[in-house]
């Protein structure tokens, strides 16, 4: 432990990639598999109906990753998600279908109905000091029966179309109706320069501070990579049907919650609190709080997703959502969360769960059966947590 | 001389950084070796090195035991020639018996069954041995810490030993403890036990062990057989001479800021006892107020109930700053209050350990560093490139993961984030545990300047050295009550133990005679 200065910025960029492996290897991984599945299925993942397709199918998964990775960092899990999703979804029906209620109350209400159950599951883990399996395993058994009992056993649906187009529906163009889709490339476009323009700023600023660290060609090359991915999916997309509505959903999540984990000091009160939640204590943050807030959030994104699912199935299920927890989970896991708490990101929980999304749909194109599609995504995860483990016990 | 132990040339190498650099040490049969040096001076790794905790091979140099030459692939190898080591860190199990952790990976068993009555007989043959008055079947979780290092003393004895290495064992101990230890170790050296103690503690070393092996920067800098003072030995350890341990200073100590009167807290596990019983004291501006006791005084229960009633229930008594009662109800209630509290345990209390320098300084005051709920970043690494350069944290910038630097510095992380809070009223619970000579003395200066620039602070440490050098003003505590409040001018380690001693009707388990009183408090 030497007395080194800061003297680090503009370092070698082979030496910043290893000593940011974790970061930079998911994002990596990404790309590997993504550049995998292009050459095997022969060019159609990535064409453009295929590509709106993977925002459709995967994002609940995104919508309740960004939650759970928070509920994950403060040290805690949320196995009930795909039954409140359901639970929310079937509430949602009931609402639409059989009482007629307008769809933006029906929205409104669903989602202060994922928070209330939330807070209740929160409530025990947080202020009792249950453990959050134990109370998430009982809401996961709770809700899934809930949703039997109020759907008696059978589907509700179809929903009316204006329901449909949360999940389905794409982001109509005031320029006209000719291709490309103009407001999808402004948004697009828009969101990528501003993603460049801020990463520039704070360079800068970091330059001036001389506490750069990243190096220099490290870094145009990460922003150009970033820049030119997003542009051209924009291009692709708008030249297909346009953004889909759920995209700017989700996109509008992840950069709100990426904000919110990083930026915000409630972010840096979960991260403390997985982190060492004596510590967090006695330096005066209210866990307690903080916990049951974060689970209230998590029951508000399940239901979020409970209504795109249900939206984009056209009905509601009772065995909608099984088995989401576990993607959920897998999702923010691969994305390198620690099991023990204070250690994730959102965007790597997103990137997890493309990396899973992709998986599906790229075997799915090329055929591969159900088992060894399982077989494989858990083989995925069991890399990711091993490759986590490994990197960690060498520094 | 008969050397049971010869260590040759031993370089060991971690990416980076070198931690033992051609060290050489040659041990006697039955002598107690103390080995010195700062904290990263290489002294733990030497002793893995000798352990086989790094397996022969992964380490250059030549390990010679009863004149063989060895080469261990793991603790197993080196256990079975009689090589033991009691880490720092006590390896047992809380909620397991006595006999269950004695016995633990080695129990008594035919085919897998354990032998109850055979476990329980052994164990009470060894704790008579190593003096400890307890059943077999307590649970170790029930035990104090001066009665687990027994037992791990205890479980090494239940292996057969012929060279016994302890890291830092005196170092969670209060004065009674370590000196039954040190007499237990003078024992075993009469039965022909080798023994290497790592220790920081001089005076102990000068006790009971027969020779000194001082490491500084993964080298031997020098061996003395026999005593020597222990200016020289502090000297080789930091490179440099220290005349003074403590920095000198000059009290400017002004009017009351904090009165706390008939403080009182219960023990939540044990019914009618309390940890804090009656406890009135004052605070002045500019002061440095020490708070002595044994351990297990109630010192540590007294300041943590003081912060936001963070230990035992709270049952009466007042607190007033600046003349208005304050509510010290919840931590954060305390912290507006103006009161910090850097505590004893600060791994597992103090810091988050994967978190960097940067993230944790800010901790205790995100308002500091935030604008209505957002984190301004720049500013956040401003504050914390500034503590790392006032306070002299030595890292390789702020963000630098707290696990991976030593003791002394995440002390002053500690520091700088209770600093970065802005309190009135500071409290240090042991705030140079288990820290090198140097940084303690960087710790005591940082102590100095607060107190000069009008902070009022409370040092609670079980080292009367330390109180007497760096306090205004020593309370003495024992068994939840203050029994003693003497300007530190007036104050000896004598006065301080016989207070102690003469308020306790605890020590009567102890069975300690008035000679033993004597020879303790020589020894402090």
């Amino acid at each position: 432990m030497s007395d080194t200065t800061e003297t680090r910025a503009g370092g070698d960029t082979f030496g910043f990639i290893r000593r940011n492996i974790r970061e930079y290897g998911i994002l990596f991984a990404l790309i590997i598999i993504m550049a995998f599945f292009q050459v095997v299925t022969g060019g159609i993942l990535f064409r453009p109906v295929n590509l709106t397709n993977l925002f459709l199918q995967n994002s609940h998964i995104v919508i309740m990753a960004v939650g759970m990775l928070l509920i994950i960092v403060a040290g805690h899990i949320d196995l009930s998600v795909g039954s409140v999703a359901a639970f929310v979804g079937a509430l949602a029906a009931l609402m639409i279908v059989k009482l007629g209620l307008p769809i933006p109350v029906v929205v409104v209400l669903s989602l202060m109905a994922g928070a209330l159950i939330g807070a209740a599951q929160g409530y025990w883990v947080a202020y009792w000091k249950i453990p959050s399996f134990i109370v998430t395993l009982a809401g996961m058994l709770i809700f899934r029966g809930l949703t039997m009992w109020i759907l008696q056993g059978q589907s509700i649906g179809p929903f009316p179309r204006e329901f449909q187009m949360i999940a389905s529906g794409f982001i109509p163009d005031f320029f006209g109706p000719d291709k490309p889709n103009t407001l999808s490339l402004i948004l697009g476009w828009g969101a990528a320069l501003i993603i460049l323009w801020l990463q520039v700023r704070n360079r800068r600023r970091e330059e001036t501070l001389g506490i750069a660290d990243e190096p220099f060609a490290f870094f145009v090359a990460k922003n150009a990579l970033i820049f030119v991915a997003l542009a051209w999916m924009t291009w692709a997309l708008a030249n297909f049907r346009g953004l889909p509505n759920v995209f700017i959903v989700m996109a509008v999540l992840v950069a709100l919650y990426a904000f919110l984990s990083e930026r915000t000091t409630i972010g840096r009160r979960i991260f403390a609190i997985g982190g060492n939640a004596k510590a967090a204590k006695l330096s005066g943050i209210n866990s307690e709080r903080v916990v049951f807030l974060t689970f209230m959030n998590m029951g508000m994104l399940a239901a979020l997703a409970g209504l795109v699912v249900s939206a984009r199935l056209n009905s509601a299920t009772p065995k909608a959502g099984v088995g989401f927890e576990l993607d959920v989970i897998a999702a923010v896991f691969i994305g390198g969360a620690s099991m023990s708490g204070g250690v994730g990101t959102v965007i790597g929980a997103v990137v997890g769960a493309f990396i899973m999304g992709v998986m599906n749909n790229g075997m799915s194109i090329l055929g591969i059966g159900i088992d060894y599609q399982q077989v494989i995504k858990g083989l995925v995860l069991m890399a990711a947590v091993i490759f986590d483990v490994s990197n960690k016990s060498k520094s | 001389m008969d050397p049971i132990l010869e260590m040759r040339g031993i370089t060991k190498e971690f990416p980076g950084v070198k931690a033992l650099d051609n060290v050489n040490m040659v041990v006697r049969r039955g002598e107690i070796r103390a080995l010195c040096g700062e904290n990263g001076a290489g002294k733990s790794t030497l002793m893995k090195v000798l352990s086989g905790v790094y397996p022969h091979g992964s380490y250059d140099g030549e390990i010679l035991y009863n004149g063989k030459p060895m080469a261990f692939r793991g603790i197993p190898d080196s256990e079975e020639l009689g090589i033991v080591i009691i880490h720092q860190e006590l390896a047992l199990v809380p909620q397991m018996s006595i006999a269950e952790n004695i016995f633990l990976g080695n129990e008594i068993a035919t085919r897998g069954v354990i032998d109850r009555h055979e476990t329980n007989r052994r164990t009470a043959e060894l704790l008579a041995k190593v003096g400890l008055r307890e059943s077999p079947e307590t649970k170790v979780g029930e035990l104090g810490m001066g009665k687990q290092q027994l037992v791990e003393i205890a479980k090494a004895l239940s292996k057969k030993v012929d060279l016994l290495i302890l890291d830092e064992p005196t170092s969670s101990l209060n004065e009674n403890d370590s000196a039954a230890l040190l007499r237990l170790l003078a024992g075993f050296r009469e039965q022909g036990m080798t023994a290497i103690m790592i220790s920081h503690k001089l005076n102990e070393i000068s006790q009971v062990c027969d020779s000194i092996t001082v490491l500084r920067d993964g080298a031997t800098v020098s061996h003395h057989s026999g005593m020597v003072p222990e200016s020289q030995i502090i000297k080789d350890m930091v490179g440099r001479s220290m005349n003074d341990r403590y920095p000198p200073r000059e009290p400017k100590i002004g009017e009351v800021v904090m009165q706390v009167r008939d403080w009182t807290v219960a023990d939540p596990l044990r019914e009618g006892r309390m940890l804090v019983d009656n406890a009135s004291f004052e605070l002045k501006r500019g002061e440095v107020l020490g708070i002595a006791g044994l351990m297990g005084a109630g010192r540590t229960e007294l300041a943590m109930s003081l912060f936001g009633r963070s230990m035992g229930d709270f049952r009466k008594g007042s607190a007033t700053i600046r003349g208005k009662e304050v509510d010290l109800a919840t931590v954060p209630k305390a912290i507006k209050a103006g009161l910090a509290y850097v505590t004893e345990d600060r791994k597992s209390l103090g810091l988050v350990l994967e978190d960097t320098i940067r993230r944790n300084i800010p901790l205790a005051n995100l308002k500091g560093i935030s604008t209505r709920g957002v984190i301004d970043r720049h500013r956040e690494g401003q504050v914390a490139r500034d503590y790392r350069k006032q306070i002299n944290i030595r890292s390789s910038s702020v963000d630098q993961v707290m696990a991976n630097l030593s003791g002394g510095n995440q002390q002053k992380v500690v520091l700088s984030k209770w600093l970065f809070s802005e309190p009135e009223i500071l409290i240090l619970d042991e705030p140079t545990r288990g820290i090198d000579v140097g940084a303690k003395y960087e710790i005591y200066t940082i102590i100095r300047d607060l107190a000069a620039a009008g902070k009022s602070i409370i040092v609670i440490s079980s080292e009367m050295p330390e109180l007497l050098g760096i306090t205004d003003r020593i309370l003495v505590m024992n068994e939840g009550r203050l029994v003693g409040d003497m300007p530190t001018a007036e104050a000896t380690q004598e006065r301080i133990m016989s207070i102690i001693i003469k308020s306790g009707h605890n020590l009567t388990e102890e069975d300690i005679t008035p000679e033993e009183i004597e020879a303790e408090v020589a020894h402090v």
